[in-house]
This record gives C-alpha cells, sequence and structure tokens, in this order.
C-alpha cells in the first residue's frame, strides 16, 4: 500500500470489523479498493445480477432490500453490504439503492474471500448467516464467565458425609461436629445399595431441634428434610447457583445416577462470585425488620452490577434477581405473620409476571396474588389477609419494587380469592378468551407459588397447562396478542429503523426486544402443555416436543439472550454512571458488535412472530 | 487568478491527429513512446474512457518561475478509481524551496535531498499516462509545469489533453460573484476549489496538499459531476481541453 493512502486505511480502521484487523491484512484491503460514485436514486445492486464486489459505505447512505421490495436495512458511512451476494454464487440477492449521494469503496471479492478464511473476527461480523453469528456472540460471552463453563463436580473437596437415617440426633450433630460438615447426607440403607433419603443442615439444627428443644434421642429421620433437592454432576455450577437461589437453600447434594459424589454449599459457590446474591438472600432471612429490609435493599443494585461485570447470561442474573425479590416477600410474610399471628386457614402467596418467570431485573414493580385456602369465609378472615397483603406490599415499596400501577397485588379483593374462585378465573380466560381481557390477564400466566401453601399455585400450573393446550381459540387470541409490540428492523447512524423507514432517536428494549419474546415463548410453551415459567426453561419444553424446528428454538434462545444481555448492561451501566435505570436505549448507545448482533436478533423475533401468526391463526379460521 | 491562456486552441476534434504529428517530432525516446500510445478518440463516451488523475504539488504557481515537489497519479475510469494503482513520487526541485511551500505540502528539505530528479522517474510517469486522459483540478498548473520541466531539462515540452473538474465547476457556476446587492444580502461566492466542489456532491473530506489523495479527490469530483450534469455517452470531447 502507498503511504499516502494512510486516511484511507485510518477510516476503515475506525469501522468493525476492520478496526480490529492486523495492519498487513489492512493495507491489502486498502490496495484492493475500486471507488465508485453513485447519485442518490440510483441502484447499486440489482436483483439477479452477477457482482464480485463488498461495497463499504465511504460517505452518503444506501438502502437494503429483500427480493419482495421490502426494506431490509439502511446503511451508512463505515458500514458494508454485498456479502450476502458474494456468498451465493456471486448473484445478489438482497438489492441496494443510494438514498443520497454515495462514495462507495468497493472491496474485490477474491480480497473478501481471504479476509473471510484469515480473519475470524471479520467472518463473524461478515456472516451472511446472522443468527450463527448471533449464537457465536452468545456462546463467546458465556464461555468468559467460569461459572458457566465449571462443572459442579470442580466443587466437591472430599467424600460426601452420610449416616444411616435411623441415627439419633445427638448422634447426627457429633457426627457432624467430628467431620467439621455443615450438612450431614442421611441415607436408606435397606436396599442394596444406600439411597440417599434426607438431609440435615447446622441450620435445621439450630432452628428445629434448639430452639424447639428436642430430646437428644429424636430420631433424626424426624427433623430432616425428605427427597432433598439435588443436582446432577453433569451440571454447571450457575445451575446450581439457580437452584440454590430457587429453593432458597444452602447445600446441594450432586447425583451421579442414583450415587451421591459430594455436598456442595453455597460457600463453595458464592468464592465465584465476589458480591455474592447468594450472600444477600441468607442476609435478607436475617433481618427483622422493613427498616432493616429496606436498608440491604440498597446491596441488590450493587449485586446486579457486579453480576452484569462478571459476565453472568442473563438467566442467571433473571434469576438471581427474582430470587432476591422472593426472599424479600418471603421475609415479609414471615414478619407479618409474627404481627399478625398465624393465618386462620392456609395460604398461598403467588408471585406473577418476571419474578415468576425468574426474569427480574432492577427496574420493576411488583405483582402478586394470594391463593386462600377454599375454606375462607371472607367476614371471618378477609381482614387478615388484607392486612398481611398490605403488610408484603407496603414493605416491598419500601424495598423499591414498586405498587403495581396496574393494581395486580395481594390486596386487591379479586387477587386475594380462595383456590376455586382461582380456577375459575383461569378456566374462564381459556374457555372464553377475549382479546381484551386476555391482555390484562397474560401475566398471570407466568405465575408461581413462592410461600405458603405452594402446592395450590401447582394446581393451577397444572391446570392451566392441560386447559391451554386443548383451546385453540385461546391460543390463537394469545398468539395474535403477542403479536401487538414488535421489534424495530435496524440501526442507521443515530436512529432506529422501523420497518416503513421511519426513524425514532430511542426505542425500548423491554417492550420491543425481550416482552415480544417471552410473549411468543409463552404462546408455544402452553400450546405444549409445559408447566415451565422460566423463558428458556419453556424453550426447552418446546423443543422437547418439536413444535418449532431445533434450530428455531436454538435462534429465539440466543436472541432472547442476546437482547436481555443488551438491556441489563445497558441498566448496569446506567447505574454505574450514577443515574436511574431504564429500558429506553438511544442507539448511538450501542457497540458497532451491539447494533448488529440486536439487528440478527430482531429478525429472529420477527421471523417467529411471523411463524406464531401463521400457526395459530389459521386454527381461528376453523373454530371460530 | 487569471486562466491561463491553452498550449493548444485548435478544435477539440484535433487531439489524435495532434499526438501523431507530436510523436513524429519527438527526440526524447520516452516522449515518442508516451504520444505513440496515442490519444483516445474524440467521440468516445465518457463511460469507456481510460482517465488518468493527476496532481502535482508545487513551490509557487508560476511555472517559470517555481518548481514541481510531488506528484501523484490514478489510472481510473468513471465506473472506479483503483487505489493499488495509484503512485507517488516526491522529485527534487531545480529551485530552492521555500518555507512556505514546506508548511503546506509537508515536504522537507531531507525528503528533497534525498528525492530524485524529475528525469529519472520520467519513464514511470509517462508510462502511466499513456493512452489516457488525464484530469486535473485547475488546468494551469499540471501541464504548464511539466511542459517547463521538461523544456528545461529536454530542451522539448510535453502537450495533451487534460479534463478540468474546476472548470465544469466554473462554467456550471457562471455567475459565482454574488453582486453588490446579492453581497448586501449576505450571499457569499460559490468556491470552485477542490474541497468546496467535493463537498457540494457530497463527497468526503481528504486531508488536502498530499498529490496522490488529490489526485484521488480529483477522480472522485470527476465520477460525482458526470454522474450529477454529463450522461456517460457524453463524449470526451466535449469535456477535455
Amino acid at each position: 500500500m502507498q503511504a499516502e493512502l494512510i486516511d484511507i486505511r485510518n477510516h476503515l480502521a475506525q469501522h468493525a470489523p476492520f478496526d480490529e484487523m492486523a495492519e498487513e491484512m489492512l493495507d491489502k484491503v486498502v490496495s484492493s479498493i475500486e471507488i465508485s460514485y453513485f447519485r442518490a436514486g440510483t441502484p447499486i445492486l440489482e436483483f439477479g445480477q452477477r457482482n464480485t464486489w463488498l461495497f463499504y459505505v465511504r460517505s452518503g447512505a444506501v438502502e437494503i432490500y429483500r427480493r419482495s421490495g421490502e426494506l431490509y436495512s439502511r446503511m451508512g458511512e463505515g458500514e458494508f453490504f454485498g456479502q450476502f451476494g458474494l456468498m451465493m454464487h456471486k448473484t445478489v440477492r438482497f438489492p441496494a439503492k443510494a438514498i443520497e449521494d454515495c462514495l462507495i469503496y468497493r472491496i474485490p471479492d477474491t480480497v473478501f474471500q481471504y479476509l473471510w478464511e484469515n480473519d475470524e473476527n471479520f467472518a463473524d461480523f461478515a456472516d451472511t448467516e446472522g443468527r450463527s453469528r448471533l449464537r457465536s456472540a452468545v456462546s463467546r460471552r458465556e464461555k468468559s464467565n467460569v461459572l458457566m463453563t465449571s462443572k459442579v463436580t470442580r466443587l466437591i473437596s472430599r467424600k460426601p458425609v452420610s449416616a444411616p437415617c435411623t441415627v439419633r440426633l445427638q448422634e447426627a450433630a457429633r457426627i457432624m461436629t467430628d467431620q467439621g460438615v455443615s450438612a450431614l447426607l442421611l441415607m436408606d440403607e435397606e436396599g442394596d445399595r444406600p439411597k440417599l433419603k434426607g438431609i440435615i443442615t447446622d441450620r435445621d439444627l439450630r432452628t428445629r431441634a434448639v430452639t424447639e428443644a428436642l430430646p437428644s434421642e429424636t430420631p433424626i429421620s424426624e427433623i430432616m428434610s425428605d427427597d432433598p433437592i439435588t443436582t446432577r454432576a453433569r451440571s454447571f455450577i450457575f445451575e446450581a447457583m439457580l437452584t440454590m437461589l430457587h429453593n432458597n437453600i444452602h447445600h446441594l447434594p450432586v447425583m451421579d445416577n442414583d450415587e451421591v459424589r459430594g455436598v456442595i454449599a453455597l460457600s463453595d459457590i458464592a468464592k465465584y462470585e465476589s458480591q455474592s446474591s447468594l450472600y444477600l438472600v441468607s442476609n435478607i432471612y436475617h433481618q427483622q425488620d422493613i427498616k432493616g429490609l429496606k436498608k440491604i435493599s440498597r446491596d441488590v443494585r450493587d449485586s446486579f452490577v457486579r453480576l452484569v461485570n462478571e459476565d453472568a447470561n442473563s438467566h442467571m442474573i433473571g434469576s438471581a434477581m427474582a430470587g432476591i425479590g422472593r426472599s424479600f416477600t418471603q421475609r415479609l410474610l414471615e414478619l407479618g405473620e409474627e404481627k399478625l399471628g398465624p393465618p386462620p386457614v392456609p395460604y398461598c402467596f403467588m408471585a406473577l409476571g418476571s419474578m415468576a418467570r425468574d426474569e427480574q431485573l432492577v427496574v420493576t414493580d411488583q405483582d402478586n396474588a394470594m391463593i386462600l385456602d377454599d375454606s375462607f369465609n371472607p367476614p371471618e378472615h378477609d381482614a387478615y389477609f388484607l392486612a398481611l397483603a398490605k403488610f408484603v406490599s407496603d414493605g416491598l415499596d419500601a424495598c423499591g419494587y414498586t405498587y403495581c400501577t396496574g393494581d395486580i397485588m395481594a390486596t386487591n379483593e379479586k387477587w386475594r380469592q380462595p383456590l376455586k374462585v382461582w380456577k375459575s378465573y383461569f378456566i374462564d380466560w381459556i374457555d372464553n378468551p377475549k382479546a381484551e381481557a386476555l391482555l390484562n390477564s397474560n401475566i398471570f400466566f407466568d405465575l408461581d407459588g413462592i410461600y405458603g401453601r405452594t402446592e395450590f399455585a401447582e394446581e393451577l400450573k397444572i391446570l392451566v397447562a392441560e386447559r391451554a393446550s386443548n383451546s385453540q381459540r385461546f391460543l390463537a387470541m394469545l398468539a395474535r396478542n403477542a403479536l401487538n409490540r414488535t421489534p424495530p428492523l435496524g440501526f442507521f447512524r443515530t436512529f432506529v429503523m422501523e420497518e416503513d423507514g421511519k426513524q425514532n432517536n430511542t426505542f425500548n428494549l423491554k417492550r420491543r426486544g425481550t416482552a415480544p419474546l417471552s410473549d411468543l415463548i409463552r404462546v408455544h410453551a402452553l400450546a405444549c402443555g409445559s408447566r415451565a415459567q422460566n423463558s428458556f426453561n419453556r424453550l426447552k419444553a418446546i423443543a422437547e416436543t418439536k413444535l418449532i424446528p431445533d434450530d428455531g428454538v436454538g435462534n429465539l434462545r440466543d436472541a432472547l439472550e442476546f437482547i436481555s444481555i443488551v438491556r441489563i448492561r445497558h441498566q448496569a451501566l446506567a447505574i454505574e454512571a450514577g443515574r436511574e435505570p431504564d429500558n429506553n436505549v438511544r442507539p448511538e448507545e450501542l457497540s458497532p458488535f451491539e447494533r448488529s448482533h440486536l439487528k440478527d436478533a430482531f429478525q429472529v423475533v420477527s421471523n417467529a412472530q411471523k411463524f406464531l401468526k401463521f400457526r395459530y391463526h389459521s386454527q381461528v379460521g376453523r373454530h371460530g | 487568478m487569471a486562466d491561463q491562456k491553452d498550449p493548444v486552441s485548435k478544435s477539440n476534434d484535433a487531439w489524435p491527429d495532434r499526438f501523431i504529428q507530436l510523436a513524429e517530432n519527438a527526440r526524447d525516446p520516452r516522449l515518442k513512446v508516451f504520444y505513440q500510445a496515442g490519444c483516445v478518440a474524440p467521440e468516445t463516451p465518457l463511460a469507456d474512457a481510460p482517465l488518468v488523475a493527476l496532481d502535482f504539488e508545487t513551490t509557487g504557481l508560476n511555472p517559470d518561475q517555481h518548481s514541481i515537489v510531488s506528484i501523484g497519479l490514478v489510472p481510473f475510469s468513471i465506473d472506479g478509481i483503483q487505489l493499488g494503482r495509484g503512485r507517488h513520487w516526491v522529485v527534487r526541485p531545480q529551485l530552492p524551496l521555500h518555507q512556505t511551500s514546506i508548511t503546506i505540502h509537508g515536504i522537507t528539505h531531507t525528503d528533497i535531498d534525498k528525492a530524485p530528479d524529475l528525469s529519472e522517474v520520467l519513464e514511470e510517469i509517462l508510462e502511466a499516462m499513456a493512452g489516457r486522459i488525464a484530469v486535473v483540478h485547475y488546468r494551469s498548473i499540471e501541464r504548464p509545469f511539466f511542459d517547463v520541466a521538461l523544456k528545461w531539462r529536454l530542451n522539448e515540452g510535453i502537450n495533451f489533453p487534460v479534463i478540468d473538474t474546476m472548470a465544469i465547476e466554473a462554467h456550471l457556476y457562471p455567475n459565482r460573484q454574488p453582486t453588490r446587492w446579492q453581497k448586501l444580502k449576505g450571499m457569499k461566492p460559490v468556491s470552485i476549489r477542490l474541497a468546496d466542489s467535493r463537498t457540494r456532491y457530497g463527497l468526503p473530506h481528504y486531508p488536502p496538499h498530499n498529490a496522490l489523495i488529490d489526485a484521488i479527490a480529483t477522480a472522485e469530483l470527476l465520477q460525482a459531476q458526470v454522474r450529477h450534469h454529463f450522461s456517460l455517452d457524453t463524449a470526451v470531447k466535449d469535456l477535455w481541453l
């Protein structure tokens, strides 16, 4: 390359993916450039035309279209196009037109192929299959977090310490002290091989044995936790973390088929996470009043930012934040019961929406409800439950979980009802679907029992799973509602591009990204009778039923992960800068990497919405 | 500055015949080869015309008093400018280098001391220009300076047609100086300098005063002018001077 061309090289070097290119390679590119001028309004590439160039926009603006004539994207200075055709028999797939006077640097196919083969970063960027590019973006990020790449077995430092489940309290305590462990596994030794039957922890000994002053001869089976929650040896550390967070447990036996390989404790995982959300959760249970809870709620955002900076994935962050929110709720219920006395009839406190889906972030209001036992008699019992609901709701608001503007809270009489009424609600929603009403009740289809008789919530989940999958009209209506919010087309300069070519300065990454995705995933999940609530888990369930082809599920997963992470990072940056986090993103705040992958992700959402429309729409015609 | 008188004021069709004559008369073999390559036919449409953008950086504006410091050129067509074929030479001026021109071109005494004389690179320059129409921005520099420099060294000058992108702009803006009345209303004169002309066509800003970059900038400007004001079928004789 002639040294005089340095300014042209510098222009390329300011734009991805040339910014990371080796100097010799970039020199080769510059020397190969052919410059062409296109006047505004003239075609640059026409469909089916032979093309052997990659087009780099030096100045001006270009529109790219689909074969149908639909706008595909708008490109400005420093962006390139034409690679689709180069990968496809050198024939133009996406026509291009100059919409402003353009100076284009053309790079010959031979150099494009050379870069494709010798520069991985370039190949990722130029990948014609945006979706595989999205895949590699997501996995590259996930690979950088040790919690997501290491198996739980790495945390096992000793053989499991166990005793027969027939031992007495005192003996169990002695073994734990001698061995220096905080949890003891209790085995059923009746069969040929010992089987895990229960677990007892330090905490159990303190809270059950000591406070209740149980005799030392009490059989351990009376106070142990039966059929403890376990994790598999193949699990990643973050999966174990999710299990602990979700269930608020501090010890997790690691199973290899039926055999216990070891036990991992909260402290083993917390080592990997400097400002552990797990510690924050256990701290919540040590608070004695709302004042204390309010004080530690200030740590929630720090914990969130830390997780983001440690490259946790969105599932992990969403679960950690939901786990924290759930813990605040649970502790408030405990404190409420201490204040108001035991409940007059059994009840279940239910989380709805993002908390139920384990997809909570830091900008969130409270969505909750109460399922009461069917023996509930309003004049006699409702004063108690209203007082309890109010106590919890006020406490949550004090801790940063603002009141729900749509009044979806247990303080609302309508959402504080016995199980049979709840069942009738769901039956009505599913059997007599009305689009408008469903928009408002959408949130109830993400539900999770978090306190008390959680089996009430399970009954509702079962009812929904069985009934929804058989009601085509309901699914069609839900699908139609899921199409109300669409993703943008992409970005152009500092604007968000809409499908009709309109440009906006800002867009809401929740309303235009994660929400449409979780909406459409919910429809498919309900259609296949899944009881899962988390979108990633729902996708797993969908994949098993083959309702959507495998790569379709993978694409949705990657899109959800990528959009969520951009949204999460946007909020973390705001917190770090001392601003109030929100969901409104300005395109200039996005890196070139984020811009191009977001466009890919939006494309996945858009295609998935088209599929949804096709998949459930036809059935409206047949049945309704 | 007033346009200097063109060395040839013959009919615009005369260039090919003129080249045959020049080839016969040329004594220096390099010049002979250059003319023998011929001149593009006058009726050639712009779309098919082989072009070469040419830019000289000089120590001043008067060919009889000032010298060439550097030469940049790039062969091109209206369709494409091939950067890889761009060339750039620093040449040793016959006359002393003024401090002011150092600050303009960034070419220093040290560069100059190591640089060859124009006669040493003449063959390469003429080879690159042969068979192509030269495109310059302001025709009173490259052709007259080249002519004087060769007369000085070879005792014979050089002549060739040029397309002048500045003359095209001048033609487009005949009334570029506002009247007194317009001046009162705040109207500014239209500049036909290279950078200002480029801006009118949406062409990017390039750092000025490097002969190769200026040659590329001139080539891009002609592409833009053709796309806006002429057609690809316009004959070259309508533009060359």
